[in-house]
């Protein structure tokens, strides 16, 4: 009978506990249900903007969605007091991109050094998915051409060879939700070279990444080098760069420093003519501002 | 003898439980809104999991906060990397009860009284909310509307985008579910 009213008692407690822990466990099997079943979800937002500093990012305009930027960099730091240190001059770009599909933005811009035009393409090809792609990679294409002035000295300067193109891989992985790094592989062509000397192809990588130090705050930092020395007639160095990037609703400040002076491809990989060591440093910013065009 | 009983009380016990009518869906539906003279934001989850208990009268639903799919994606960016943080809270789920009485085999509309907790950015608070089943077959559908306030979530919002932004965030819950 002690036993009847034993296995009595501890059914009873059973029975009580299942009510009471019918609450947690209803939710718990939801979970785990939703756990077992929804596939993992692809990893979005290694990066803020649309550039590190100079470099492109992985990251494309949305879909619909219309990205106005200006890049601006100052003079040289090394200018000292007289030119307000670099402040009294600058150059320019303005860049308008636009998402065709959440995987494709073709971009135009126009940088005031040597009066440059610029168009490129941007595809996302694989995209960061726990467990299934450790990265994600998209190819950019750019197309650069100079106007500046025909000059006298130099007639055979037709628009052909006034034409550079640069074929990047860009591949990004979040570590985490502070932490992304990109690599990006580079072919560079210029049709024309100063001399002879002068490869006309060259193989570069530009390599950078974010660190976010609160949820609209974040420091960049990016290194770009050429493969060799394909450059002989003019002193070309490593691009070095550091920023900080500032998000505020449909903008991304970036305040950086850079010993580049030109803000696409060719320029900060190829005619990077300062060194930080000189003090060669030039002081600038991004400001993008994006535009929705879905309702 | 003993043995006997003892089997005979669990069995009762379990048939009690396997009793239990309940009603599930994967692809339940929350929707909210925030409306503002500046800028409307407005995004759904259309893979929710829903569970609804007619014997007890309870209710829970879980979905993933990654799944709110906004028009503007980079709306949908800033609410998973800035306000809700969906990496470090993935989830948002309710659990809770409620009153009022529901003939599970006769068609029609009943009015209910929903209270439950609402986790959501890490943070549980009690909401209560009207809410309507509807019985139709072998269909139990649910649905429901209440408002909820980011700050009580400790989602902060930064003075620059306040305006853009309601104090009171519409939310809306539905879902078809059918028998387990």
């Amino acid at each position: 009978m002690k036993t009847l009213f034993t296995s009595f008692a501890t059914s009873l407690v059973l029975l009580c506990s299942t009510a009471n822990g019918q609450d947690n466990s209803m939710l718990d099997m939801l979970n785990d249900s939703l756990t077992a079943t929804t596939p993992p979800m692809a990893v979005t937002s290694a990066f803020k903007a649309t550039q590190i500093i100079n470099m492109v990012t992985v990251e494309a305009v949305g879909k619909r969605t219309l990205q106005f930027i200006i890049m601006h960099r100052f003079g040289e730091l090394s200018d000292g007091a007289y030119a307000l240190f670099g402040l009294d001059n600058a150059e320019i770009r303005f860049g308008l991109d636009y998402g065709i599909t959440r995987g494709i933005s073709v971009g135009v811009g126009r940088s005031s050094l040597d009066k440059a035009y610029d168009a490129n393409l941007k595809i996302k090809l694989l995209q960061q998915t726990p467990g299934r792609m450790p990265v994600s990679v998209s190819v950019y294409g750019l197309l650069t051409h100079t106007t500046f002035p025909l000059k006298n000295e130099k007639p055979f300067l037709n628009a052909r060879l006034r034409t550079a193109y640069t074929s990047q891989l860009l591949i990004a992985r979040k570590f985490n939700s502070r932490l992304s790094l990109q690599l990006s592989p580079t072919l560079l062509h210029f049709n024309l070279v100063p001399s002879l000397a002068d490869k006309n192809t060259m193989a570069a990588m530009a390599a950078g990444g974010r660190f976010k130090v609160t949820k609209r705050i974040s420091i960049n930092a990016e290194y770009d080098w050429l493969f060799g020395n394909p450059v002989t007639s003019y002193k070309q160095y490593p691009s070095l760069s550091t920023g900080l990037d500032i998000e505020t609703g449909g903008h991304v400040f970036q305040l950086v420093f850079t010993n580049s002076r030109g803000m696409t491809a060719p320029y900060y990989l190829a005619k990077t003519l300062g060194t930080w060591q000189k003090g060669n440093i030039y002081f600038g910013f991004n400001v993008s501002r994006v535009f929705n065009f879905n309702k | 003898m003993m043995e006997l009983i003892k089997r005979l009380l669990l069995l009762l016990l379990c048939s009690s439980t396997l009793k239990a009518q309940q009603f599930t869906s994967r692809n339940g539906y929350i929707g909210f809104f925030s409306g503002t003279p500046l800028e409307d934001i407005k995004a759904e989850n259309k893979q929710v999991y829903v569970i609804i208990d007619t014997d007890k009268k309870q209710l829970a639903f879980t979905c993933l906060v990654k799944g709110f799919l906004f028009k503007k994606q980079l709306m949908q960016q800033h609410f998973n990397e800035n306000y809700i943080e969906s990496d470090q809270y993935p989830k948002a789920s309710f659990l809770g009860s409620y009153t009022g009485d529901v003939t599970i085999n006769k068609k029609g509309t009943y009015a209910i009284q929903v209270t439950g907790q609402l986790t959501l950015h890490g943070v549980t608070k009690t909401i209560t909310a009207p809410a309507t089943l509807v019985v139709n077959g072998q269909t139990l559908t649910g649905e429901t509307m209440f408002k909820v306030n980011p700050a009580d979530f400790n989602i902060a919002i930064p003075a620059l985008v306040r305006d853009k932004i309601a104090k009171q965030i519409d939310v809306r819950v539905q879902a078809a579910c059918n028998p387990k």
